[in-house]
């Protein structure tokens, strides 16, 4: 498979904290293709954050330690790059658009000057021409942008400071800011999830049209699985820094297969009634002493001693659907 | 096949082991830093000399009433470490001495202060916007207008000059600073859910003030007063300076330093190793303080 | 008068403004709740649905007695509780609890969970300080939490774990009407799953009645007896559950069934077709005239701009808040 935007090989990721090293990611494998929907699901806390920072290198300086693995992009390896190359990728290359629209717009600045320092520091703002030209180019295509994520009256708004909008629209102000250049590679980290269901369902459907429309790859991260088989056409799970299962987004909802999808599954409240299951025995594991073999195992009803002791890997179940679990 | 996992039940720990195990997690925040630790060593030597001051001092006899004018001005030396002062006594046992006035000042002023304080910063902010919050925190207010050295210096000045009313003095200038510190933490946490479930069940007041409020609270509070023994005992110093604390012939820092300056620059030990022994005290409480503040911290990745 | 007696709860035309300061001379309001009446049957889950703003934690509050009501009446077993909660008698105040939205603000994170579950014990008299120890633990094991968690503090527990000792403290003094608040919004769902479970078992052994509130209408479906939907401070739509997701009839209910991401086909058929949302919740200092919702709906008229509907009983116990369904205009309306 030769056309892997992004691809993660056995990625570790660990923080340090003053208990010791807190092993989060523990060999992550990930790749998105040119014009895919991905989707990475899995509960609050498992390292969906954790691994798309590492692929931006916007990791907390001097928190963290990557004993292993590696991030091409473009068979690249990311966490090899020198610090310009590294900002030429975020500037041209991908975007990410952060869980917290509030946090991802700086308050003392208008809309429109952040949105024209993307385009600026994108290296599209400064083709030829002279300086005023540029200007006027510049503020047409946040205009444009604007305009795309379907926020009325853009002109005002490039004048508005984030505080004067609503959560919906700082999102959308968001989404605008991601894709006002041209990007192969859109990371969308929750978009959705502190607005409410109406306004959630308007910024995802907007986001997953124009990511068509503009031939983008999408990473969607999410912690619902609704959300992911409404917006992706693959979807990996992950478990507590672990993938545990990949597979095509029709297939993963047809056919579950690992102990923890199956349980995520079970937990969702359904539409159609028919109450509430028991959702999954324990709480996700200590980063500091993680469980040895697979880290689900203390949660797991089919777990045996197998599962205790070494660590199961991703295995091939035809057509593209793999889950690491020795009891499938 | 293997046997099923047996899931584990977590077992009581006993009150001794919980006790122990606090221990360990606090030494262990505590301790991060070692400049707390340097702290702690010279707050605890300074405290265990000032007590065991008569046993320590090389000249116990120096602190009182004592001249050796064959003695006196005496530089640095194998016998007087910190050399004479004019009347020939010596400096380091003074010094010892005078540590018991400074550490009484520091430790009586806040015992005094900081309930007082803590106690009228709690009922404002829980009242916050009733007429007792403005009548407290507007008292509050005309006290820390005023310059802190000022009001003690008037109010040390119409009293007779000794060590009680130097500590009066100070302790009607610091409580305003815990009712203020106090009164912002209490308007925040009066909203918290916490207390509202509290007060929805049923509390009585002096539970919401004292259990579920001011337990909030104690973390700033301790920090403050670690910092603030430093300063009660600098302005403690400055009024001893000015002759408004301990009286000779009982030493004091503040005191000691003033008569030095007399004879500076020759007799230059008179005055510096007093304004060290200041330093180093307020020094080491600092450090103590930012140790505290450290243990009692709950940090996102600290798990309390 | 059977059906009277039966209603635990009544809340009659009940609101509750807060003024939030001055424009212009004239004080601004915002109206959190503006004209609820709602009654809730003993026994009954009663879910109370809104997005965020939509005034259903104002509601629950002033319930309890936590802000005075601006206007309207609470009934609470037959006794006029419409004064706040300072002024309520202790056995009205054991008799109703709450179980707050954010479990990371609602337990004192510096007394230990035997501290948090003693003091309804202490205040109410409920048991002896010989037994307190014993009780805790009997509280501990109604939640499912073993007794080491008696010594724990708030800080060193998951989400899940605190939000059930919330629950666990509320039922402390065996109370028979809990109002859940978001109980699971800010949790992951196979930690939500456990909790709902519990509280629906504890609801079936203790006799409880509950007024649960959510956004999240899959979970109602699961759970509720009744639903009631409250858009900007009013209820726009009540009925069975069953009722409410066969048939609903509100505009503002039906774009949210049709927002709602599901996880299978069977739910997809269930949802009502495709209502494209547009537009932003207004604010709810400038709540729009006529029907609140007018700004959003696809199905306006001319007289949802100025005129404020009533609420409607279209079937029986159904209850709708639009002019679509109001009897006497219903024949130039649809
Ligand atoms: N700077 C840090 N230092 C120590 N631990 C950290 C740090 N940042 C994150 N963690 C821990 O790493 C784990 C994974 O965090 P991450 O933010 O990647 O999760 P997530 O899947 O994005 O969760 P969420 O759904 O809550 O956003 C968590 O347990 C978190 O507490
Ligand atoms: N104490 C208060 N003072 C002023 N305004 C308030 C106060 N409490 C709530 N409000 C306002 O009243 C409205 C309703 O708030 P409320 O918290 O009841 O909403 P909610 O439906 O519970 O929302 P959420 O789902 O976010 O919890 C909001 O606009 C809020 O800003
Ligand atoms: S490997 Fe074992 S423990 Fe892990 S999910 Fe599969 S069965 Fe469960
Ligand atoms: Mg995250
Ligand atoms: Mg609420």
């Amino acid at each position: 498979m030769g056309n892997h935007i992004l691809d993660i090989r056995d990625l570790y990721v660990w923080y340090r904290t003053y208990e010791g090293y807190s092993k989060v990611l523990d060999g992550v494998d990930f790749n998105v293709n040119k014009g895919e929907k991905v989707g990475l699901v899995g509960e609050a806390g498992c390292g969906k954050t954790t691994t798309m920072r590492s692929v931006l290198g916007i990791l907390p300086e001097g928190q963290f330690h990557i004993p292993k693995g590696e991030i091409l992009y473009h068979g690249e390896n990311i966490l090899k790059m020198k610090p310009q190359e590294l900002h030429k990728i975020r500037s041209e290359g991908m975007s990410m658009i952060f869980q917290e629209p509030s946090a991802a717009l700086n308050p003392v600045f208008t809309i429109g000057s952040q949105i024209f320092d993307v385009i600026k520091y994108s290296g599209e703002g400064n083709s030829a021409g002279s300086r005023s030209k540029n200007k006027e180019k510049i503020r047409e295509k946040a205009i444009q942008a604007i305009r795309e994520v379907y926020i009325p009256d853009p002109e005002r708004i490039l004048e508005c400071y984030p505080n004067q909008l609503s959560g919906g629209m700082k999102q959308r102000i968001c989404i605008a800011m991601a894709i006002v250049t041209e990007r192969e590679l859109l990371i969308a980290d929750e978009p959705g999830t502190s607005l409410d269901v109406t306004i959630q369902d308007q910024v995802h459907r907007l986001l997953r049209d124009l990511v068509d429309k503009k031939g983008m790859s999408l990473v969607m991260i999410t912690h619902s699985l609704g959300v992911a088989r409404e917006m992706t056409d693959r979807i990996y799970v992950m478990y507590a820094g672990n993938i545990v299962e990949i597979a095509d987004t029709k297939e993963l909802f047809a056919n579950p297969l690992h102990p923890y999808t199956l349980g995520l599954l079970a937990s969702v409240p359904k539409l159609t009634g028919g109450g509430v299951t028991e959702g999954i025995y324990g709480q996700i594991p200590d980063y500091l002493n993680p469980p040895k073999g697979c880290r689900f195992y203390p949660r797991c009803d089919r777990a045996d001693h197998s599962c205790q002791q070494e660590k199961p890997p991703l295995r091939d179940m035809g057509d593209g659907h793999y889950t690491a679990c020795f009891k499938v | 096949m293997d046997a099923k996992i047996q899931r584990t039940e977590i077992i009581v720990p006993s009150p001794a082991a919980r006790l122990k195990e606090g221990f360990r997690k606090n030494w262990y925040k505590f301790s991060r830093n070692k400049l707390s630790i340097a702290g702690l060593v010279i707050v605890l030597s300074i405290i265990v000399v000032a007590i065991l001051a008569p046993y320590v001092a090389p000249y116990p006899k120096h602190a009182g009433k004592f001249v050796d004018y064959v003695n006196a001005n005496q530089g640095p030396s194998a016998a007087h470490f910190f050399g004479t002062d004019n009347f020939g006594r010596d400096v380091l046992s003074r010094i010892i001495f005078a540590f018991r006035g400074a550490l009484l000042m520091g430790i009586m002023v806040l015992a005094i202060a900081v309930p007082v304080g803590v106690f009228f910063g709690l009922l404002a902010g829980y009242y916050q916007g009733s007429f007792l919050d403005t009548f407290i925190m507007r008292i509050t207010d005309i006290f820390l207008s005023v310059p802190p050295l000022l009001l003690a210096l008037a109010i040390a000045a119409v009293l007779e000059p000794n060590l009680t009313n130097a500590m009066i003095a100070v302790t009607v200038m610091w409580w305003p600073w815990y009712t203020r510190l106090v009164y912002g933490m209490a308007t925040s946490l009066k909203n918290e859910y916490f207390v509202t479930s509290a007060e929805l069940v049923g509390a009585g007041r002096f539970h919401i003030l004292f259990r579920e409020i001011l337990p909030n609270c104690l973390s700033p509070i301790f920090t403050k007063m670690a910092l603030d023994v430093g300063w009660v005992i600098l302005i403690g110093a400055s009024l001893s300076f000015v002759g408004l604390g301990e009286q000779p012939p009982t030493p004091a820092l503040g005191q000691m330093v003033s008569d030095g300056t007399r004879y500076m620059p020759d007799l230059w030990w008179m005055t510096v190793y007093p304004s060290l022994a200041i330093a180093v005290i307020i020094l080491g409480f600092n450090m103590l303080g930012d140790g505290i503040r450290d243990m009692m911290s709950k940090g996102e990745h600290d798990r309390g | 008068m059977s059906k009277e007696t039966d209603n635990i709860l009544t809340i009659e035309n009940l609101k509750t403004y807060f003024q939030v300061g001055k424009v212009k001379g004239k004080t601004v309001h915002v109206r959190a709740v503006d004209g609820v009446s709602l009654s809730i049957k003993k026994g009954e889950v009663m879910g109370l649905v809104g997005e965020s703003g939509s005034g259903k934690s104002t509601l629950a509050y002033t319930v309890m007695g936590m802000y005075p009501p601006t206007e309207g009446k609470i009934t609470f077993k037959g006794e006029d509780i419409s004064a706040g909660s300072s002024r309520r008698p202790l056995d009205v105040k054991k008799d109703m609890q709450i179980v707050f939205q954010d479990p990371g603000s609602s337990l004192n994170p510096h007394q230990n969970i035997k501290q948090i579950l003693e003091l309804p014990l202490k205040v109410h008299g409920i048991v002896k300080k010989e037994e307190m120890e014993k009780r805790v633990t009997q509280i501990l094991r109604t939640v499912e939490l073993s007794p080491a968690y008696m010594y724990k503090t708030p800080g060193s527990m998951g989400g899940g774990e605190r939000q059930m000792i919330s629950i666990a403290r509320a039922l402390a003094t065996d109370p028979s009407f809990v109002i859940l608040d978001e109980p699971t919004s800010a949790l992951d769902v196979s930690i939500q799953a456990k909790i709902i479970n519990m509280l629906l078992r504890l609801q079936e052994k203790n006799n409880l009645t509950y007024l649960f509130i959510t956004h999240d209408l899959s979970l109602m479906r699961n759970i509720a007896t009744r639903v009631a939907i409250m858009y900007l401070g009013k209820i726009c739509e009540m009925a069975s559950t069953h009722e409410f997701f066969e048939t609903p009839y509100h505009p503002y209910t039906k774009m949210l069934l049709s927002s709602i991401p599901v996880v299978s086909v069977e739910e997809e058929k269930l949802r009502p077709e495709k209502v494209t949302s547009t537009g932003e919740i207004p604010s709810p200092t400038n709540i729009p005239t006529g029907c609140s919702f007018h700004l959003r709906c696809p199905n306006k008229m001319d007289l949802c701009t100025y005129d404020d509907p009533v609420m409607t009983e279209v079937t029986p116990g159904h209850y709708v808040r639009c002019h679509l369904y109001n009897k006497e205009e219903a024949g130039d309306a649809v």
